[in-house]
């Protein structure tokens, strides 16, 4: 028993001292880490090229951590791990095409037509599959197992329907905007700026508003929350309403700033989400705005000395990086270890 | 009979019941992939660690087996021998740097690991011969890592099978089904009685308390690990059996997707069950390659989608309703909580 114990604190040791001084003030260590990358970056590479791969990383950190909001929730909520979520924003992207490109309704009109499809969809969802597995007291596995089976259905679904031929929505991607020698299109913008505003909305509202404070409470403990009062029935839908609206959102910004859609564009940016969301903390919404950004930022900084294909590589290797340093999460706290 | 046919959109035709290359076909997939889930039944069902990963270990034995051969002409059974150790090497870091984590944050680690191999495979065009497949690389170094084997399986035809009358061209992969299957049925022996040994007897505690197996003063951790390097050896040997059937391989046939045929195999046949992946294989695939005879008013690469459109109904409605699996152990399924 004792020589367990002593085990368990010598690792926690090792954790500790891996992470160095972020123990103390990890939010800022980050902050300082990101920040002398950008002054070394600017150096090597010109501070033309390296502002311009910036960007291109807010524009991609937007969009991931707008999908990586809904995964947070749900997995700080509800201890789902929903690996079908990817796919959620490949049916609100679907959604959007259908009544943009198919029935010729204005691209705003078919926003908001998918966001509130994909929002029925994880609500549906919910009532149909996660609220009965929750109170047969599913396990770990299962619930997995059963995310990652509803992620084949969902993608190859849509497959069967819509075919494998990318697609694209009625925007225009050619305009673009010069500023200071940086360029970005007319449409990167618009979907940063709504991308970023949602975002900030979504985390003021869980921070300050009566429905957020539930939703943590019932993220910090669920039963315990049952017990105080709060309708939790009630604010687990709201949550997939949330979650899954912003999924749908996500997807149509993702194929207006991409400029293209397949089956698989959402399931491509699962990976990169479960990083922002692990980065951020689980749960924590400011917190997946921070990874998403980061994820974002170092994707495309990584376009500077390597080629783009490995681009995608280096979000997967900071995902494993972070959980071996600090699982937690930048602003988790060790409890949710 | 003919008319009916054409009147029915759904109607199957027979023929397929006597094409023997079709159905050898399928037995060595069924076999490949069976020794693929003795690894995951070996982490998942008797270790309790959720690998996802599998697909990564299947990948990087194929591909440094097939390096080793045709790129430094290290002969077969030594590259094999090696390219084994090396995948156990990979398995043992993974587990070293991820086992402390939650099981949770463990399966989404192995998961990217897979997708950092698949992409790395893709990208290392030199190495592996990118989306051309292996067979470029084969060709510039005019060795084929098939040869070895192709003399073995050509007089086995020629001095065993032909006399039976088996010697035709539609048996031609019968060599290769013989292999797989041996291989199979040997490993389930060899890894049933590894189970039922004191160190299997551990394992199992693990799985089942983790904190009492430690106050035993079991070191549940290098338990843990083992169980990895095991499931990853298998993979190996996965890899590079289908690298044998396919003759040329590229980073899409080791998709980390993959790694959840083998979960369908696993759930269909059961936990903690080894018998029980073999007749999960056989029933996937039969169900999988055998669709391909339902003349379906689809086109090719929906019929595709629609194979994993079925695997995710299958995980999905066995996790609701028979979470051990048809033939698995209801008192045996702890499957994390």
């Amino acid at each position: 028993m004792e020589a367990g114990t002593v085990q368990v604190e010598g690792r926690a040791g090792i954790v500790r001292r891996a992470a160095g001084a972020a123990g103390a003030r990890p939010g800022a260590t980050a902050l300082v880490i990101l920040t002398l990358l950008a002054v070394i970056l600017a150096a090597a590479y010109g501070i033309n090229s390296f502002a311009q791969t910036s960007v291109n990383g807010v524009i991609s950190g937007s969009y991931i951590a707008l999908g990586a909001i809904g995964l947070t929730l749900v997995y700080g909520i509800l201890k789902l791990v929903n690996f079908a979520h990817g796919d959620m924003l490949t049916f609100g992207a679907y959604v959007a095409l259908l009544f943009n490109v198919t029935i010729g309704l204005p691209l705003v009109v078919a926003l908001l037509v998918a966001i509130v499809a994909t929002a029925a969809i994880g609500v549906l969802l919910e009532l149909a599959m996660w609220r009965p597995m929750r109170r047969k007291g599913a396990g770990m596995l299962q619930l997995l197992l059963m995310a990652i089976g509803l992620a084949f259905v969902l993608r190859n679904g849509i497959q069967i329907a819509a075919g494998t031929q990318p697609q694209r929505l009625d925007v225009n991607v050619t305009t673009s905007i010069e500023f200071l020698g940086l360029s970005i299109g007319r449409t990167e913008l618009i979907v940063v700026v709504v991308g970023i505003a949602v975002l900030l909305g979504v985390a003021l509202m869980v921070r300050h508003s009566s429905l957020g404070r539930q939703m943590r409470a019932l993220s910090d403990n669920f039963d315990l929350a049952e017990t105080t009062g709060i309708d939790t029935g009630r604010v687990v839908i709201i949550t997939w309403i949330l979650a899954a609206g912003l999924a749908g959102l996500a997807g149509v910004l993702v194929v207006a700033a991409q400029g293209r859609l397949s089956p698989n564009t959402g399931f491509f940016l699962l990976l990169p989400m479960f990083a922002a969301v692990i980065l951020g903390g689980i749960g924590n919404v400011y917190g997946a705005l921070a990874g998403g950004m980061v994820i974002g930022l170092s994707q495309e900084w990584t376009t500077l000395f390597w080629a783009t294909e490995w681009k995608v590589v280096v979000s997967f290797a900071v995902l494993i990086l972070v959980l071996i340093v600090r699982p937690q999460g930048i602003f988790g706290q060790e409890r949710t270890l | 009979m003919s008319a009916l046919a054409e009147a029915l959109p759904l109607a199957v035709s027979f023929d397929f019941l006597t094409a023997w290359d079709f159905w050898i076909g399928v037995g060595v997939l069924a076999g490949v992939y069976g020794i693929f889930t003795l690894g995951l039944q070996l982490n998942v069902g008797y270790t309790g660690i959720i690998n996802f990963g599998q697909a990564g270990f299947m990948a990087m034995g194929a591909y440094s087996a097939i390096i080793l051969i045709v790129d430094l002409g290290i002969p077969t059974v030594f590259a094999l021998l090696l390219s084994t150790l090396i995948t156990m090497a990979a398995g043992l870091l993974i587990g070293v740097s991820s086992l402390r984590l939650r099981a949770d944050y463990f399966a989404i680690a192995t998961i990217a690991f897979a997708e950092i191999i698949r992409l790395t495979a893709r990208n290392a065009r030199d190495l592996t011969g990118g989306n051309q497949g292996t067979i470029s690389i084969e060709l510039d170094n005019d060795r084929f890592y098939t040869d070895g084997w192709f003399e073995i399986s050509n007089w086995v035809r020629d001095n065993l099978l032909d006399p039976i009358g088996l010697g035709g061209s539609e048996f031609g992969s019968l060599p290769l089904l013989i292999l797989v299957w041996g291989v199979l049925a040997l490993l389930v022996v060899v890894l049933n009685r590894l189970i039922a040994t004191p160190w299997g007897r551990v394992l199992r505690a693990v799985r089942e308390d983790e904190d009492a197996a430690r106050a035993l003063g079991k070191n549940a951790v290098a338990y843990k690990l083992q169980s990895l390097a095991i499931a990853s050896a298998l993979g190996a040997t996965s890899g590079w059996l289908l690298a044998l059937s396919l003759e040329s391989v590229n980073q899409d046939v080791f998709d980390p997707l993959f790694t959840f045929i083998g979960y369908g195999i696993l759930v269909l046949g059961g936990l903690a069950s080894f018998a029980g992946v073999m007749v999960g294989s056989v029933i996937l695939w039969t169900v999988l390659e055998g669709m391909r005879f339902l003349d379906l008013p689809l086109a090719a690469d929906k019929v595709a989608a629609l194979r994993f459109v079925l695997v995710g109904l299958i995980l999905i409605l066995l996790m609701a309703f028979r979470p051990q699996g048809i033939f698995g152990k209801r008192e045996e399924m702890v499957i994390g909580d």
